[in-house]
């Protein structure tokens, strides 16, 4: 079903969850998992299901329990901070704490892995700022500080400043939360631009379902004890979509490829 | 700095002409001796430990702000302060109670340093562990405060069992003042504060990273655990060594970083750290003209007066906040 030699990252018998004094709490065990070069991947599952410990377990925010991940066939233990923040950035659902950052200086701390020890901006660092800031259409806001925008804004800046760390994976937990349907799909769209546009390979979480469906390269489909990967048409023809909201009030239909509330027969 | 500075020398219980002072201090020298000893022996290492009380305290409380990501951080209302007047207290009232005779060698300003380095890093630990189960800031500053009772608390009883003049001793310490070094004190404590300034010019990158919180940090290659540690370690030694020599000194560690943020409108610590070093200066060596009682034979506790100076810019912080939320 995948072709080995466009992974980039791969997760082997992966087990993630949270080490506690009551003991080893598992979310998920043994899984899996392929992520492919330049694709646009969205996971998908219920909330508490472990798409946010999954996604920070793969980029090492948080130890993993067993298994191996392999970065570009690199053991992921073994990378050193630094080398991995050349490599991936993280997009993140926590709010930054109140200072006085500007927009520029914000993205510009995207640079810090490649500056030197008192972080000066070379030219070719304010290159790369300033292009991460017209990707994501917010050069405008360049000298606004970070408690003056919109959500919506600040997520876009967010954004720029995992691009300017110039990595070739982006990881976002759930980058549409808390926006309204218009921003959801301008960040979607964004995404999906990115991948195509820059090559670089783009995994998120989302509970945008429908729009996922209509953006996503592949899917990740996460549910309690079994996890499914494919592109979107391949699950079409499966019924691992249904199994998403394993509820008797929401229905998919394949057609439209949308999840609806279940008519009440009466 | 240099203007505030001298007018620092200036002022003071005897009262000595602009001429002379400027003679004394261009190495010419006064007629009156007494005037050269007072200048050079007294106003001149106080206006020194002024400037690095303030600045030392002022970055702490910066470096406590970002860390802990909280604007109403600092070494006062984390109870660091605290735990290194219990360190302290814990020397001066608790070696007379057990014993007369080592009491004279405890109590050289060696051992009152690393007593007080001792009790505020004892307190900060404690402190980052708590905050690391809480994310609440606002619980975070309330232990903090909780530490400094308990503090306060053990120390009352130390004070009940221990004899006057230690007491007394202890009870002057607590005041603050920036008037009790002697040039050999004064070298040890700007060596130990030069160190501290040293161990932070690396933490200025990861520190400006810290602003979008330890996640995001971590994500751009910081290695958190050593920076947390060269911070902590930093923090508490300098507010020992601060504490130890001058007594607790209140708000400065807190309201400096603030006025210097609103001053400069910036987030940068290569810009900030600098500066509130120097602001922090600067407001100490207001604060002590202040309490020299222009023209009065009095002197006021410094400790008083940067408390009336920095409690309302704390309360006035917390109302501004509100302001934001609403």
């Amino acid at each position: 079903m995948h072709s080995k030699k466009n992974t980039i990252l791969i997760a082997d018998n992966l087990s993630i969850g949270y080490c506690s004094k009551e003991g080893i709490n598992y979310i998920a065990k043994d899984l899996n998992i392929h992520l492919e070069k330049g694709k646009l991947v969205c996971l998908l599952g219920k909330n508490g299901v472990g798409k946010s410990t999954l996604l920070r377990t793969l980029s090492k925010t948080q130890p993993k329990l067993g298994g191996d991940i392999y970065l570009e066939s690199e053991n992921l233990s073994q990378i050193s901070p630094l080398s991995l923040a050349k490599k991936m950035g993280l997009v993140l659902t926590e709010k930054i704490p109140e200072s006085e950052l500007t927009v520029f200086e914000l993205v510009a701390l995207g640079r810090q892995p490649y500056t030197n020890w008192l972080g000066k901006l070379s030219a070719e660092d304010h290159k790369k700022i300033t292009n991460a800031m017209q990707q994501v259409h917010i050069s405008a806001l360049s000298e606004k500080k970070n408690y003056e925008l919109s959500d919506g804004q600040l997520q876009k800046v967010m954004i720029a400043r995992a691009l300017a760390q110039d990595t070739d994976i982006i990881i976002l937990d759930e980058p549409t939360a808390h926006l309204d349907m218009h921003h959801k799909i301008k960040i979607f769209k964004l995404l999906q631009e990115l991948t195509r546009k820059t090559n670089k390979t783009i995994l998120l979480s989302s509970h945008e379902v429908n729009t996922v469906l209509q953006v996503a390269d592949e899917l990740w489909i996460m549910t309690d004890g079994s996890f499914t990967s494919g592109s979107v048409e391949e699950l079409l023809k499966t019924d691992h979509l249904e199994t998403l909201f394993s509820s008797d009030q929401i229905e998919f239909d394949k057609e439209l490829k949308q999840f609806n509330l279940k008519k009440i027969r009466t | 700095m240099v203007f505030v500075g001298l007018i620092n020398i200036h002022l003071g219980s005897v009262n000595i002409p602009t001429k002379e002072i400027t003679n004394i201090l261009s190495g010419r020298g006064s007629e009156i001796e007494s005037w050269n000893y007072i200048v050079l022996n007294y106003r001149v290492p106080k206006a020194i430990t002024a400037v690095l009380v303030g600045s030392g305290l002022a970055i702490s409380g910066l470096l406590m702000q970002t860390l802990f990501r909280n604007p109403l951080a600092g070494p006062f209302v984390l109870g660091i302060s605290s735990g290194a007047s219990l360190g302290v207290a814990g020397l001066i009232l608790g070696v007379s109670i057990f014993s007369e005779s080592i009491s004279s060698i405890a109590l050289s300003s060696w051992s009152i340093s690393i007593a007080s380095s001792i009790g505020s890093f004892v307190v900060l630990l404690a402190v980052l562990v708590a905050a690391r189960k809480i994310k609440n800031t606002m619980s975070i500053l309330i232990i903090g405060l909780m530490f400094g009772s308990i503090s306060g608390a053990i120390i009352n009883v130390l004070s009940y069992f221990s004899k006057a003049e230690q007491l007394q001793q202890f009870v002057f310490w607590s005041f603050g003042s920036l008037g009790n070094l002697n040039w050999d004190e004064l070298t040890v404590f700007g060596g130990v504060l030069f160190l501290g300034f040293l161990l932070l010019i690396p933490t200025i990158k990861p520190l400006n990273s810290l602003l979008l919180g330890e996640n995001y940090a971590k994500s751009m290659g910081i290695n958190l655990k050593k920076t947390r540690y060269i911070l902590l370690i930093t923090t508490s030694l300098m507010t020992g060594v601060i504490t130890a020599f001058s007594g607790p000194i209140a708000f400065i560690g807190l309201a400096v970083p603030h006025l210097t943020k609103l001053i400069f409108n910036n987030s940068n610590h290569k810009i900030l750290l600098p500066a509130v070093a120097i602001n922090g200066a600067i407001i100490l060596l207001i604060c002590d003209a202040i309490a020299q009682v222009p023209t009065s034979e009095h002197t006021l506790p410094i400790n008083a007066i940067t408390s009336l100076f920095g409690a309302p810019i704390v309360i006035w912080l917390l109302l501004r906040k509100q302001k934001k939320i609403i």
